[in-house]
């Protein structure tokens, strides 16, 4: 993770087109500038950055179903449930599921479990539209190089 | 069984808070009921479940966009159920 560029899944583990799920893998740094306010003297990872780590996992998924055609971008949350502290130092399983595939939308069931033991979990949505400009989408390839993005999902 | 109307105001009743009285097949979702696009795609999710169909959202939008739809045409309930019952028929599935 690297909070502070919002990149927050280390690397895809898996990712299953047919059965429209993911897992990724996620540790907390134990140093950032976020742990100074949040909160001084007791480091906590932010619920809001929990959420966005589904999402991401979740984004990820959708992006490798419409084969890099489309953007997910983040619309709603729902059922939101933060079941734990989470700190620095620690990995994190987050995996999503597609709960519906709609016109220009999805939502997914997402959650995170720390060491077996769940941390929070969500109902997401997603917009899907087109990449807004070429730059953009290469950036999402080279964040998809990174954290190991099947790239053959996407000649399948 | 219900009719595909009933269907849809009830999915529209509940998801966005609305009376459900206050809705009509004259009414239409944007103007008249005031649904913006988020709380559209809670009820396009519904419709989607409901019905076992895929409304056509994006292809909508850009009719609308390119000036070849009004939102009449598919936001006015009774012509959204109009369509749904379409891409029932074209699917040759039938309501849940």
């Amino acid at each position: 993770m690297r909070l502070e560029y919002f990149l927050l899944i280390d690397r895809i583990v898996e990712l299953s087109l047919g059965d429209h799920t993911i897992r990724t893998e996620a540790t907390v740094p134990t140093q950032s500038t976020i742990f100074e306010g949040h909160f001084p003297g007791h480091p906590l990872m932010p619920g809001v950055l929990l959420i966005e780590t589904m999402a991401q996992t979740s984004g990820w998924l959708l992006i490798a179903m419409h084969k890099f055609t489309r953007m997910p971008f983040f619309a709603a949350v729902k059922e939101a449930k933060l079941r734990t502290f989470v700190t620095p130092g620690q990995v994190l399983t987050v995996s999503a599921k597609l709960v519906h595939d709609g016109s220009g939308f999805a939502i997914t069931k997402a959650d995170i479990k720390c060491e077996g033991k769940a941390v929070c979990n969500a109902e997401l949505t997603f917009r899907l539209v087109e990449f807004p400009n070429p730059s953009f989408r290469a950036s999402m390839e080279k964040v998809a190089a990174e954290i190991a993005f099947p790239m053959e999902v996407l000649h399948g | 069984m219900s009719s595909t109307f009933d269907t849809v105001a009830n999915i529209i009743s509940e998801t966005c808070d609305i009376e459900r009285e206050k809705i009509t097949p004259e009414s239409h979702a944007i103007d008249d009921l005031g649904i913006d696009s988020l709380d559209f795609l809670d009820i396009a999710f519904a419709i989607d479940k409901a019905f076992g169909i895929k409304l056509p959202l994006e292809q909508w939008t850009q009719e609308v966009n390119d000036g070849k739809a009004t939102t009449e045409q598919y936001f006015v309930l009774k012509n959204l159920c109009a369509r749904i019952d379409e891409l029932i028929a074209a699917k040759g599935a039938a309501p849940a």
